[in-house]
């Protein structure tokens, strides 16, 4: 077997073993789920009524935002998995064993991928309940949540990367969630940002979760995008091109 | 692989040293294993025990000095060393979320075999180390010994020729240990070499042909247990007898038992030697000796603890706490406290 075929191998036993666990883990769904169902009721009915989103219903404006902030909290749970496997010691089996060593992490990533899926599409379905009414193309519906997914397996490598730096799964939960608060809110996913002060709305514009925000809230409502999915595309490769090295090399070196 | 090609040794190591931050976990550890021997490490808490193993099994790079493994170098053929070995430990290692039987298949695919053969040897090791009735069910729901055989079977699953046991027992009922070791005495009939690392003397002493004593990340001490504790001295059966004229009768009697030479000392009218199987042999001797008519001032058995082994070793006994995060750069909190031994 050559070595590419055998990492593409063990990262699909791997992610066999992440997709037999999600079920029987319940309670890591529904908390996948619970945040941002919470997120859209207070968004949608105790904020909602004071925030001014000119052209466009509040709730129409907040759900791309919701769908996005949704795939990058999945960072933490990618991160929180990672480090219970090295506390527990089953990574210490697996360095153990002649297998690819980025399958560890790739079947992890991808495995969260398609739990992240799952949650869109239940958020998608939860949306429409609250009123949110996509005016987008089923093509451009598509490629929405293709870009979602994409930030998806980018924020779940920085999840890793962070799980990868930290000792005990405590502070991996504190520091997986620390940056994503400024990230997700200091954005235009809950709010217009020219409502901001000018230095804040300098970030707030141009950092890469916005980007992706605009985006899919483009995509999905049928507004003019841009060149937000290319910015999107180049910000999350970049991403992801930067964090696999840097967490397959601290993975091998990983209590080495 | 060059399996065609078998190297002296199964494990030979040379004057590895490995230092996490001011510990110096290993200061030069020397080790010689010969093929199809189970080898005992003994030694307390923080003594660099886990870090041997994991040097060895290619989880951690040793500062300085070699080692290898059926001749291939732990660290240069680091990949070729991963088809040779298993490793099975104290953190029962296992997927608590997937069955005993799924942990097997994945170990099994992830260490080569094929699906149709991972599942195969799943079977035969849920069979062989009577996991068959929980085979199905999370592994989360079983108790700390069959947490423990499943382990150890996913260590097994691609037969590796090369065990490491990492405190196999540590933490088990005393019930759970006994089948534990009727477990590990099995893998040696199947040829394979284990390195076992083990706090407890009596553990060493059943399961292993050789052991090395380890402490403060050196070996003090090696050779046989009979060796050992002969160089310890307190192990074994002593008979001390009223008239000194008895001590003749009473040295042919304790001879017939007794696994090595029969010391006298005539002074303290007492005779003492190394028992393999004490508590049978001490009630054949004590049998014998009524037998015979004659009087004794005690009949007993003396067995060292490793506070003992250790004392007689290095003239102090052994600490809990020193260097206590020998060994938790990965796990996090190193070897969990247990208990003097079972006596």
């Amino acid at each position: 077997m050559t070595a590419p075929v055998k990492a593409l191998r063990d990262s699909g036993i791997i992610l066999w073993r992440q997709l037999i666990q999600l079920p029987r883990i319940p309670e890591v769904l529904i908390f996948a789920l619970i945040q941002p169902v919470m997120f859209v009721l207070l968004f949608r009915y105790v904020f909602g009524g004071a925030i001014a989103t000119p052209g466009e219903s509040y709730v129409n404006y907040l759900m791309p935002g919701i769908f996005a902030q949704t795939v990058a909290f999945g960072a933490v749970a990618s991160g929180i998995g990672l480090a219970e496997d090295l506390r527990r010691g089953i990574i210490d089996r697996f360095r153990s064993l002649p297998m690819a060593r980025s399958a560890v992490i790739v079947g992890r990533t991808v495995s969260d991928l398609v739990r992240n899926f799952a949650v869109v599409m239940v958020m998608y379905v939860v949306g429409i309940l609250v009123g949110f009414r996509p005016e987008g193309s089923v093509g451009a519906q598509v490629l929405a949540f293709l870009l979602l997914l994409l930030t998806s397996f980018a924020f779940s490598w920085i999840g890793v990367v962070i799980a990868l730096s930290m000792k005990t799964v405590e502070a991996v939960q504190s520091a997986g969630f620390i940056w994503l608060f400024p990230l997700t809110f200091a954005s235009s996913a809950f709010v217009p940002t020219d409502t901001m002060p000018g230095w804040l709305q300098a970030f707030a514009d141009n950092q890469p979760f916005t980007i992706v925000v605009n985006a899919v809230r483009a995509l999905f409502l049928d507004l003019p995008v841009g060149n937000y999915v290319w910015l999107t595309l180049a910000w999350m490769i970049g991403i992801t091109a930067v964090m696999v090295p840097l967490a397959t090399r601290q993975y091998r070196r990983r209590s080495g | 692989m060059p399996v065609d090609t078998p190297a002296p040794h199964a494990i030979e190591a040379h004057g590895l040293r490995k230092a996490f931050g001011k510990t110096q976990a290993l200061d030069g550890v020397d080790l010689t294993v010969t093929r199809g021997m189970v080898y005992g490490l003994l030694g307390p808490n923080g003594a660099g025990k886990s870090t041997v193993v994991r040097v060895l099994a290619t989880l951690l790079r040793p500062d300085s000095g070699t080692a290898t493994v059926d001749g291939l170098d732990v660290v240069r053929d680091a990949k070729a060393v991963r088809t040779h070995i298993g490793l099975a430990g104290q953190y029962a290692a296992v997927d608590e979320y997937l069955t005993g039987r799924e942990n097997l298949v994945m170990f099994g695919m992830l260490s080569g075999l094929t699906r149709g053969r991972a599942k195969a040897r799943a079977t035969d090791l849920l069979e062989q180390f009577d996991l068959v009735d929980a085979a199905d069910r999370p592994s989360k729901g079983y108790s700390g010994g069959m947490r423990r055989r499943l382990d150890l079977a996913a260590s097994l699953a691609s037969r590796p020729p090369v065990l490491f046991l990492d405190e196999p027992t540590t933490g088990l009922d005393p019930r759970s240990r006994l089948t534990m070791w009727g477990v590990i005495q099995g893998l040696v009939h199947d040829g394979t070499t284990v390195l076992l690392t083990t706090q407890y003397l009596e553990e060493a002493d059943r399961l292993a042909q050789r052991i090395a004593v380890i402490d403060r990340g050196r070996v003090i001490a090696e050779g046989t247990p009979a060796e050992l504790k002969a160089r310890v001295g307190g192990e074994g059966l002593e008979v001390a007898v009223v008239d000194p004229a008895d001590l003749g009768a009473v040295r042919a009697i304790v001879a017939a038992h007794a696994s090595d030479e029969v010391f006298v000392d005539a002074e303290r009218r007492r005779v003492r030697a190394a028992v393999s199987d004490g508590a049978r042999a001490l009630a054949a001797v004590a049998g014998a000796i009524a037998e015979a008519g004659i009087t004794t001032e005690d009949v007993g058995l003396h067995r060292p603890t490793l506070d003992e082994v250790f004392l007689a070793l290095t003239g102090r006994p052994v600490t809990e706490d020193e260097a206590s995060d020998d060994d938790g750069a990965a796990s996090g909190d190193g070897e969990p406290g247990g208990p003097g031994g079972p006596t």
